[in-house]
């Protein structure tokens, strides 16, 4: 028996997204964001996109170039405190924001990848963030009911992998990237390393490859994955 | 103030810095205080600040600023790191602020029309570290006391402050509001109490500085 290679060359991978998908993209700052991945999208030209994304990156970095474009109508977030073209945007009404709390985010994908319908949360119960909210009691407690998220495909960086998909990412570019990488119905990882079968070892697996549908493997990297000088 | 506050770090605290003041705190700890600093990115161990030239471009901390590990870091997912906030393994979490009220509540995501970038993971540190302080100027840009009966912005969370350090003083939130527990050199109780907009709880006994 062999495992099934996956290997994809870029443009392949992403044709996958159509007008009107949900796309979920790795990252927490430049760490873990598929720069790369993201330029093809903005090449393919998928439009009225849904992203779900933990924060907007900084001006002409990472989604950003997905916001310029004007392919996103909804972002679905926790901070957008570093993009203040994605807050302009947002003020004039371009683009439909929507907050969660940071960790809460996190959870919504983990049940959406874990085949779980919501997860009951206190968290943000007595502020503006549970308006609207369904409220269930449980144990004598009020919960707020926070739905399952999954998306048509999602966007992930990995540092290695091996053709069938198994990933293994470093420090904190690890962030949403597993969790989203369990969520989507076709998964795109990009990956700095790509090792052959045995590679990487069994135990050094953070995403197990039957998760994930196309490797993307990088060449050399372009400066936006650099160290930001700001 | 910023070393006054690093004082509240006890040994064996697991502690999570909030971005702004707080995140200052990290260079008034020793390299050999037993302490885990943990950032809601994904990394336990958080070591010294690194700059441009030494940066690891994967290693940042929740604000953006280039971080080292320490021996003992681990790194981990967005859904575990905030497990370790909302299941009470954080001891402490040093918060900043636009307002707390005399009972505790904090305001410091959202002023309507203004700013209102996201709280991230603002809402969980607050609600859910087993300890809350907050770290501060006394008073905002213009002037106004940031310290209130009421806050007057949307909530962060309501009711979980215990500590403020600001500028000027060191106080305690209490069953009764706010009370006056050290002053900063040079300043006196009557200017912490001008520049705070609730009653202020003085001690019976003279009042330490820092």
């Amino acid at each position: 028996m062999r495992l099934p290679d996956k290997t994809r060359a870029i443009e392949e991978a992403i044709a996958e997204i159509k007008d009107g998908d949900t796309v979920m993209v790795g990252g927490f700052g430049v760490p873990g964001t598929p720069m790369t991945l993201i330029h093809a999208l903005v090449d393919h030209g998928a439009r009225d996109l849904t992203l779900v994304k933990n924060d907007a990156n900084e001006p002409g970095m990472g989604i950003d170039h997905l916001l310029q474009s004007g392919q996103v109508a909804r972002l679905i977030t926790t901070h957008l405190g570093l993009n203040s073209h994605a807050i302009g945007l947002m003020n004039s009404g371009a683009l439909t924001v929507e907050f969660n709390a940071q960790g809460i985010l996190a959870e919504r994908i983990r049940a959406g990848g874990a085949g779980l319908g919501a997860v009951l949360s206190d968290i943000g119960i007595d502020t503006e963030l549970a308006q609207g909210k369904q409220v269930v009691e449980m144990g004598g407690k009020p919960w707020l009911v926070e739905p399952a998220l999954r998306a048509d495909s999602a966007l992930i960086h990995a540092d290695r992998a091996d053709p069938f998909g198994n990933l293994a990412y470093v420090a904190t570019a690890q962030n949403f990237n597993p969790l989203m990488a369990m969520a989507a119905t076709c998964v795109i990882a990009e990956v700095e390393t790509v090792l052959p079968l045995g590679g990487l070892g069994a135990n050094e697996v953070h995403t197990p490859g039957v998760f994930v549908d196309h490797v993307v493997a990088l060449g050399d990297l372009s400066e936006e994955y650099a160290v930001v000088r700001r | 103030m910023v070393a006054r506050a690093a004082r509240e770090i006890a040994p064996g605290m697991v502690v999570n810095l909030g971005i702004g003041l707080p995140t200052r705190v990290v260079n008034h700890l020793s390299a050999d205080f037993p302490v885990c600093l943990h950032t809601e990115n994904g990394l336990s161990g958080i070591g010294p600040t690194r700059g441009h030239d030494s940066a690891d471009r994967n290693l940042i901390d929740a604000g953006g600023a280039y971080v080292s590990t320490v021996p003992g870091s681990a790194c981990f997912d967005s859904a575990t790191s905030f497990a370790i906030v909302r299941s009470g393994r954080l001891d402490l979490t040093m918060l900043g602020a636009f307002e707390v009220s005399a009972t505790g509540d904090l305001a410091n995501w959202k002023i309507p029309g203004k700013f209102s970038p996201g709280a991230g993971g603002g809402i969980e540190l607050a609600q859910k570290a087993r300890r809350v302080v907050v770290l501060t100027t006394h008073c905002d840009r213009a002037g106004n006391p940031k310290l209130k009966q009421a806050c007057a912005l949307p909530l962060t969370a309501g009711g979980c402050v215990a500590r403020i350090f600001t500028d000027l003083a060191v106080i305690d939130v209490t069953g009764d509001g706010f009370a006056l527990v050290e002053t900063a050199d040079g300043i006196s109780a009557t200017d912490v109490a001008e520049a705070t907009d609730a009653p202020l709880a003085l001690p019976d006994t003279p009042l330490p500085t820092f």
